[in-house]
């Protein structure tokens, strides 16, 4: 953005999605965006820095004093305690951060590449493709997620377990599921900007298909994305820790994985070790929480009806702001200047 | 302020005024800071008298009218007081102190409101009697079987044919006019002291608004209501209001018995708002000079645009017939002539205009537009014409990508037909073009929300020209704008075509825009050609029965002009 001032030159980062959001939100709203922004920064910052905050490694079962030891509660050398394997829990914590941010950049990438250009293509042209493509989508949603996601982790993953197998496997059974969504939702737009006026005088024009599509409807079209992607985000959390649960996951030497830790603590719900599953499941919880919160938030401040305003406390403002005689054919009050600068000039 | 007292007697005006409006403020919390819509209005209505409301676009009208009801957003902030009396002047009530409950008292039973939309105004999944017993029943006790005597009343009384079975029938199942009247049925039957119709017939064909108006005035001679017309229509204004007041930048700049301001305007924005509308038989002499002054020879030159027994057919759904939108209609552009196209809503004049710009397929008869057939025309054909076909579409909100610069849109036909490498390198062609418009240059860098209707418009028409095309196609260019931007748009035009010298397509509804503007007019009907020739012609002495009805039905901007015609109107029904 701030390399073309030239042809942009208000629209700075104030204008950026999620940032504009921000500047314009009042009251209870503000405070879900903050918090849910808070949230999801903690979660990319942990991960990024995740070496650095651990204490051990995810696999680490011994260091200079010896074995960690299993189910050990929380103590000064581990702060959450061990798991059933031997693992530090705080480090799973922590490094498990990392793989679920892998596995959402992943599988959003893929689907929202997929899925727009799906959607792009299909809604601009219409046809046998679209329908072909619109029922391809409605037969997925059919599917329940998790299923399709098991079935995929297990042919990409061929049953062997490692980083970017698991992670592979999740994020792409993920994009699967989610492609259709980004597809309906672009379709959508595509079609109601198709019979816009601008497309249509674009045609006049004698554009090509191709540089109506990306130039006119494309950059029109993308303006729920940021909600979607939010919201996206959030059940890719879930259908990683879902799948880690299910027994899908990561093998605990090859990543640490909050679903895969969790499936292991069942059995020590039960006997009374409550640190196992608690920490995994809170930071399941919080990731989700603080990624759905600005999802929520985005949907409410893109909507007009939604979205709340500082009300004035009296009758003021400016009248002239709203009520001027655009085209200025009149001699009106004030002159024509006045309402239009520069109008004179040019004539 | 240059407000007068009103002095002249009226019907009812000894009575007490059923609204009194005391210097209402209102303002509005918007995401650009607060707006003030409406700055220290007064207004009085007597009873049984017609109040219309006038002005243009953001002059605070509308909302001064639903302030009268209390339908105004939580956003808005309002101050002062609208007093609101009963019929029997029992109730006198402060709507704006109102709550909930007694807001809801006194709609319907005291003011009654009339939309623009009459098809979004009746809810569709219930039958209209339904919706007009409901109204009844929420604020008398009254029994299922006499509401629905009195709704079968209402429906016969606002003239709707055959009401004992029509009361049962859905709102998609009546035209667009008599929607508009089961919507003033709805407001009457709880017979209120006042009536507000904002923008009554501005959504409704010329034909029908002037049946709708003529319902509108037996409203207050038959049924005794007051109302408060809101139009930015000088000819409505002048065929049914008592007294008129101007507003403009939210303040009432003047008030007066509808004679003495369509005679005598007071104040200088009344004075250019007039001046400002067209008026039929304006554009003679204009087309006569023009005419006198093209070279021999001219008639025999190759039409630019020709059109035999043109058919276009929408394919109808499945085993339904395809609804025949243009049927056999021949008509011809010759180079550098005007033609305008007129016709109401469902004529086929904007599928001619977008047929002729390839948008719309021909599917019977043939079109020739500057030599090439577009009847099973391929895109690929079409390209080379492209560039010499202009078009200005009819919303210019629209009409601009929201996301690229004025420049960039105006720099897109020369970019696309590579008469430059990008938008930068055109710009100085794009500043010439805004120039020619009479756009300064800065307003390139701007973006198409930032400008105003006209302006966007103006920018529109330098779109079209810039690749100095040999035909323009301009379909209903004026018809979203005010009246006083729409004659500096329409002056633009006529400058830009005479310097310019293209030929044109001018579609409209407005008989008199397009009186202002073209050589030769064609009126069309339900899709087939009625009438054609110059303006003179046409509108002077038209020869068919459907133009004389059209003709008869436009409102004037003059009283007693408009009461002469108003009879005309009535023989001719």
């Amino acid at each position: 953005m701030a390399t073309t001032p030239a042809t942009t030159p208000r629209r700075g980062w104030r204008r950026l999605p999620v940032v504009h959001q921000l500047r314009q939100s009042v009251g209870l709203q503000r405070g879900m965006l903050i918090a849910g922004l808070v949230l999801t920064g903690l979660l990319v910052l942990t991960a990024l820095i995740a070496p650095l905050l651990a204490p051990y490694g995810y696999n680490q079962l011994r260091d200079a004093d010896g074995p960690f030891g299993a189910q050990q509660p929380p103590s000064a050398e581990h702060w959450l305690g061990t798991t059933v394997g031997g693992f530090d829990v705080l480090s799973r914590v922590i490094y498990g951060s990392r793989t679920a941010l892998l596995v959402m950049v992943i599988a959003i990438a893929a689907s929202l590449v997929i899925g727009v250009l799906l959607g792009l293509v299909s809604g601009y042209f219409g046809g046998w493709l679209d329908r072909v493509l619109v029922v391809a989508a409605d037969a997925i949603y059919a599917f329940p997620s998790l299923l399709l996601a098991i079935v995929l982790a297990i042919v990409i993953s061929g049953g062997q377990s490692s980083m970017w197998g698991g992670v592979l496997a999740a994020a792409l059974s993920i994009t699967v599921v989610f492609t259709p969504q980004y597809l309906r939702v672009v379709r959508a737009e595509t079609i109601r900007i198709k019979s816009e006026a601008f497309v249509e005088s674009a045609r006049v024009i004698g554009a090509s298909n191709g540089r109506i599509m990306t130039k006119h409807v494309l950059r029109n079209a993308t303006r729920t994305l940021p909600l979607i992607i939010t919201l996206n985000a959030s059940e890719a959390v879930l259908t990683l820790a879902g799948l880690g649960f299910l027994g899908f996951g990561i093998e605990p030497t090859k990543a640490a994985e909050w679903g895969y830790d969790l499936n292991r603590a069942i059995a020590d719900v039960t006997s009374g070790i409550w640190w196992t599953s608690v920490f995994p499941g809170v930071a399941i919880v919080l990731s989700v929480l603080g990624i759905t919160l600005v999802g929520e938030s985005l949907n409410d401040l893109a909507d007009p009806r939604l979205r709340t305003r500082r009300a004035s406390a009296d009758v003021q403002g400016d009248v002239a702001a709203t009520s001027v005689v655009p085209g200025g054919a009149l001699t009106v009050p004030g002159g024509l200047e006045g309402l239009e600068p520069g109008t004179e000039a040019a004539r | 302020m240059t407000a007068r007292t009103d002095t002249m007697p009226h019907r009812g005006a000894t009575a007490e005024p059923v609204v009194e409006i005391t210097d209402l403020s209102v303002s509005f919390a918007t995401d650009a800071g607060n707006v003030r819509a409406v700055d220290g209005v007064s207004l009085t209505v007597a009873a049984g008298e017609v109040l219309a409301v006038v002005g243009e676009s953001g002059s605070g009208k509308s909302v001064t009218a639903k302030t009268l009801l209390g339908l105004l957003p939580s956003t808005a902030t309002t101050r002062g007081a609208v007093v609101l009396s009963s019929r029997d002047g029992a109730v006198r009530s402060d709507v704006v102190a109102l709550d909930r409950s007694a807001l809801r008292e006194v709609r319907g039973r005291d003011a009654a409101m009339v939309f623009q939309e009459p098809s979004t105004a009746l809810n569709p999944v219930y039958p209209i009697g339904w919706q007009i017993i409901e109204g009844l029943r929420s604020h008398q006790k009254i029994s299922r079987s006499d509401a629905r005597a009195k709704a079968v009343d209402i429906l016969r009384r606002v003239g709707i044919p055959d009401p004992e079975r029509r009361i049962d029938h859905y709102p998609h199942q009546f035209s667009g006019g008599q929607k508009q009247r089961i919507v003033i049925a709805q407001a009457l039957v709880l017979d209120p002291g006042v009536i507000i119709a904002d923008e009554p017939t501005t959504a409704l064909d010329v034909t029908v608004q002037a049946e709708i108006l003529d319902l509108l005035r037996r409203c207050r001679d038959e049924f005794g209501a007051a109302i408060v017309l809101i139009t930015h229509n000088m000819g409505v204004v002048a065929d049914l209001a008592d007294r008129v007041a101007v507003m403009y930048q939210g303040k009432i700049v003047e008030q007066a018995p509808v004679r003495d301001l369509f005679g005598a305007p007071q104040h200088e924005y009344t004075r250019s708002l007039l001046d400002a509308v067209p008026r039929i038989g304006s554009g003679g002499a204009h087309a006569r000079a023009r005419a006198a002054a093209r070279p021999a020879g001219w008639a025999e030159q190759t039409p630019v645009v020709e059109a035999k027994d043109l058919e276009i057919v929408y394919p109808g759904r499945l085993r339904q017939p395809g609804f025949r939108a243009v049927d056999k209609v021949s008509l011809a552009i010759r180079p550098g002539e005007v033609v305008g196209l007129v016709g109401e809503s469902g004529s086929g004049k904007t599928t001619i205009g977008r047929a002729i710009a390839g948008l719309t397929r021909v599917t019977g008869g043939s079109l020739q537009v500057l030599g090439l057939e577009m009847n099973g025309v391929r895109e690929r054909a079409l390209r080379p014409v492209r560039p010499r076909i202009g078009f200005v579409f009819q919303d210019p909100a629209t009409s601009f990508n929201p996301l690229l610069t004025i420049a960039e849109c105006v720099a897109e036909p020369l970019v696309v037909h590579g008469r430059a490498r990008d938008a930068r390198a055109a710009r100085a062609r794009v500043d010439e073009l805004l120039e020619s418009a009479q756009l300064p240059r800065s307003y390139g860098d701007r973006f198409p929300h930032e400008l105003s209707g006209g302006q966007r418009q103006r920018a529109s028409l330098a779109r079209a020209l810039a690749l100095d095309p040999e035909l323009l196609i301009a379909d209903e260019p004026t018809s979203a704008l005010d009246v006083s931007v729409q004659a500096r748009v329409l002056e633009l035009f006529s400058e830009l075509q005479e310097q310019l010298g293209f030929a044109c397509l001018f579609i409209s509804h407005d008989l008199a825009v397009v009186d202002l503007l073209a050589d030769r007019i064609a009126v069309l009907h339900r899709g087939r050609l009625v009438e054609e020739g110059t303006g003179e012609q046409v509108l002077g002495s038209p020869r068919e029965e459907y133009t004389q009805r059209l003709l008869a039905s436009l409102p004037v901007p003059d009283p007693d002009e408009q009461a002469r015609r108003r009879e005309a109107w009535r023989a001719l029904a």
